[in-house]
């Protein structure tokens, strides 16, 4: 018995929660090698650098929002704010960077602006005790309307943004856009810190019941509060690069992304009930939608489709999930 | 025998994937007696009553009905053939109204698109009243536990109710409360309702039940009559083995010494009650008794620093300690298990490793803020072993370990710090026989390693064979203190009750000065 336990021990001391995701992983990714395969064929444009560049470009600057809301998730929260929160950073900086401020202070601020959104969240549901979901429904509204109510509901025309800072969005490293560097570079931070950090180990005991994580002495409620924090400046930080990007900051960009967020990152593995996911599997959520909106369009399929194939896949991701889980038990 | 047979059983097997639930069990329920079933947690009792309320279909056997062959294809079925299960769990909901929940099935068949609710309310009082006279318009929320239970039973209940299964009905009930259940179960028999009845509590079974059939292993192992069995007997065949004593040696006289592993003095947790003090000794185990909602609980974790106080001191092996919260407990040497290890007290999706590390992620913890997986590993097989938890490894989701492991596991958590006083509330709360039997030898461990052991139990038998002192706690005070040689289950349900008045609030006074 005692051989036995310790064979099985080494190295995996924080690792439970990946053994479960690693097979979601292992099957998105099969999933996904075999769509390729078949576009290759399909398409001759779909296994070219062009195509997984623009498929990458698509989703990387997404991606970082992903990883806020997956973070979330697995501390029993959701956030449909993301989508309004990404459109206040951009609006934000974009007006401030047209009243003269420099746009990299300007980004900062846009950012502080968007992690004070996720701090009034935090405290209507932790002080107040509202439910994650009602609380950031109405910040959607009301972040979307301040949006409008900043920008007068026309698009901020940003073009006079210097060079530097719009590199951010449209420069690259040879082949490789800044904007993936940046993606990768979050990504894998904030994957190892969930993995490894004790402070993120804290958010799946919250995430997992939060009374026993109270009775083992964690504060669940300032986890709480700070993962939705978190999530919001991860979404400002994501508005940032979006106007480097564009160069403009629209009122109305970014109405809808949520949904895809959270599709993501449940398809990818994280529970709506808190206590499971990981960012890796949220990550390849994202990129299985990216790569079935590319082969449509690739194929020609009218863009009407596109959403409502979309939302066959969450279900049956959805599905195989609960069936797995239910013959588990 | 078999004439007078209304249900019979024979050669039933189950599995469910590659586990064997039940094989080729038989069992016979005579007409209006009450049959106990036993066997510890993985036994097959659950299994068999669900086969025999039509939830689960058996593999192959026969289910003999008053000696006609029936086969039970849906809870519905077994409901139109006079069969009731009442779960071990309760699940009712909750914002309906009494009638609406018992009725619930027969709702759900109406034909009329409208509700007669006047007839709802009539129909449902005449079953309620053969249990209770609860009034059927009363939300359920609105009733006590116990109540809510006899509402489960009503909906299992139906006027022409041939067989009752109870699966472990007392578990959230407190003595008194169980008691009243006893004398309606007793009640349901005189009218001619054949009972089986699922429980771990000796002292119930030998007092309210004619028969006794144990399952080990899925296995059918004997039927006795209970006049001619003793509960060691009925232990025995439930595990398997010999347990030549069902609690552990208790602290020897000679050991017995005066010197406090924590003192409480002047505790009052609820805004305008008197406080309360208590002293644990060193080597002691001190049991805490008194009915559900008496404060037993809010007590210790006010102690703990679970709930905020109102006032009063607490001191550590002589030194005065200040606990804000649990953290302050934890750190200072304190700790406390939760009574609902499924709702306050283990995290059920993640590992054994991680469960046992939430308590103190402080040491786990390398100067970047990382966690040190080979110390947590290590932490948690070093505990795991020593506390001999039957599983795969420390990796293993603790939702599928037993329910004796399970508690293992969140011993492990509190132990995993050194505590100085462990306060366990209900330890053995759906545990089985084996596992309880391991869980009070841990604990008198603990308490001859010099470590403050404190145990609530509403379990009268659990609390008077551990304990070496037991306070009994009534409407939030002390109201009594009973030495090894003083208890009793009187004595302690005397006190709980207030029928007796023991201890004068002569030291709570001196306290207060």
């Amino acid at each position: 018995m005692e051989a036995e336990i310790k064979a099985s021990a080494p190295g995996l001391g924080g690792r439970s929660w990946l053994r479960l995701g690693s097979m979601r992983e292992a099957g998105l990714i099969a999933i996904m090698l075999a769509l390729c395969i078949a576009m290759t064929f399909a398409s001759p444009h779909f296994l070219t650098w062009g195509n997984f560049r623009a498929m990458l470009m698509s989703f990387s600057i997404e991606g970082i929002v992903v990883v806020g809301m997956t973070i979330l998730l697995i501390v029993g929260g959701i956030d449909l704010s993301v989508g309004s929160v990404v459109c206040f950073s951009m609006v934000v900086s974009g007006a401030l960077f047209l009243m003269g401020l420099d746009p990299w202070t300007a980004s900062l601020i846009g950012i502080g602006a968007s992690a004070l959104v996720g701090a009034a969240m935090g405290f209507f549901v932790t002080v107040i005790g509202l439910n994650h979901f009602i609380t950031s429904l109405a910040a959607m509204v009301i972040v979307r309307g301040l949006c409008l109510v900043i920008t007068k509901g026309t698009p901020l025309s940003l073009f006079t943004l210097p060079p530097g800072f719009k590199a951010i969005g449209q420069g690259s490293f040879g082949n490789v856009p800044y904007v993936i560097v940046i993606f990768v570079v979050v990504v894998a931070i904030f994957d190892f810190l969930l993995r490894r950090a004790t402070a993120f180990r804290k958010v799946f005991y919250t995430g997992s019941n939060e009374k026993a994580a109270q009775f083992s002495g964690i504060k669940t409620k300032q986890v709480k509060f700070w993962v939705t924090v978190l999530c919001s400046t991860l979404a400002g930080f994501a508005g940032v690069i979006y106007m480097s990007r564009f160069g403009a900051a629209t009122p109305t960009f970014g109405a809808g992304m949520e949904l895809n967020i959270i599709a993501a990152a449940v398809i990818g593995g994280a529970s709506l009930n808190g206590g499971s996911g990981t960012i890796f599997g949220a990550i390849l959520g994202m990129a299985l939608l990216s790569v079935v909106t590319s082969s449509l369009i690739l194929l020609d399929v009218s863009v009407y489709w596109q959403d409502m194939i979309k939302g066959c896949i969450l279900l049956a991701a959805v599905s195989i999930d609960h069936f797995l889980h239910r013959r588990k038990s | 025998m078999t004439a007078a047979a209304i249900l019979e059983i024979r050669d039933i097997s189950k599995s469910f994937g590659a586990i064997k639930a039940l094989t080729g069990v038989d069992f016979t329920l005579q007409r209006g007696e009450i049959h106990a079933l036993c066997g510890e947690n993985g036994a097959g009792k659950s299994t068999l009553m669900n086969i025999i309320a039509g939830i689960v279909k058996p593999d192959e056997g026969a289910i003999r009905l008053e000696g006609k062959n029936v086969t039970i294809t849906s809870p519905s079925a077994a409901q139109r053939l006079g069969i009731g299960l009442v779960h071990q769990e309760i699940a009712l909901c909750q914002d309906a109204t009494v009638a609406e929940n018992i009725l619930m099935a027969a709702v759900n068949n109406r034909r009329a698109p409208l509700m007669n609710f006047r007839r709802l309310y009539a129909d449902a009082q005449k079953i309620m009243d053969l249990l209770a006279p609860i009034p059927v318009e009363t939300p359920v929320a609105d009733l006590s536990i116990s109540n809510q239970q006899l509402v489960e039973i009503a909906k299992a209940l139906t006027l022409e109710c041939r067989v009752l299964m109870l699966d472990e009905p007392t578990a959230a009930l407190t003595e008194t409360e169980a008691r009243r259940l006893f004398a309606i179960v007793r009640d349901l028999k005189a009218r001619g309702i054949s009972i089986i009845y699922i429980s771990h509590r000796m002292a119930e079974i030998f007092s309210l039940c004619d028969r006794v059939t144990v399952f080990r292993d899925g296995r059918y192992v004997a039927t006795d009559s209970i006049a001619s069995v003793t509960p060691n007997d009925v232990v025995r065949k439930m595990v398997g083995r010999e347990i030549t004593q069902l609690y552990p040696q208790k602290l020897s006289p000679e050991r017995r010494t005066d010197r406090p592993v924590l003192s409480v003095e002047n505790l009052s947790y609820r805004q305008g009650s008197a406080g309360v003090g208590f002293t644990l000794r060193a080597g002691e185990i001190l049991g805490i008794g008194g009915l559900i909602g008496a404060g037993r609980s809010e007590m210790v974790q006010t102690v703990c620093g679970l709930r905020p106080k109102v006032s009063g001191s607490v001191e550590l092996n002589g030194e005065p300690v200040s606990i804000r919260t649990y953290s302050d407990a934890v750190r200072a040497g304190l700790v406390y298990l939760s009574e609902d290890r499924k709702a306050s007290g283990l995290f059920l999706d993640l590992s054994v490793a991680s469960n046992i590390s939430a308590l103190d992620l402080r040491k786990l913890t390398t100067p970047l803020g990382l966690l040190d997986r080979r110390a947590e590993a290590k932490q948690a097989t070093d505990l795991v072993v020593r506390h001999g938890v039957r599983m795969g490894g420390i990796e293993t989701q603790v939702s599928t370990l037993s329910g004796g492991n399970q508690q293992k596991v969140a011993i492990a958590r509190l132990l995993s710090v050194g505590p100085k006083v462990v306060i366990l509330d209900e330890p053995t709360r759906g545990v089985d026989v084996g596992a309880k039997v391991e869980i009070h030898r841990l604990l008198r461990d603990l308490a001859e390693r010099g470590v403050g052991v404190i145990v609530i139990s509403s379990e009268l038998p659990e609390l008077i064979g551990l304990s070496d002192r037991v306070l009994v706690i009534r409407e939030g005070a002390i109201v009594g203190e009973l030495g090894a040689d003083e208890l009793t289950e009187e004595a302690i349900m005397l006190l709980a009750s207030g029928l007796r008045q023991q201890r004068s609030n002569a030291r709570q006074v001196q306290n207060v000065a």
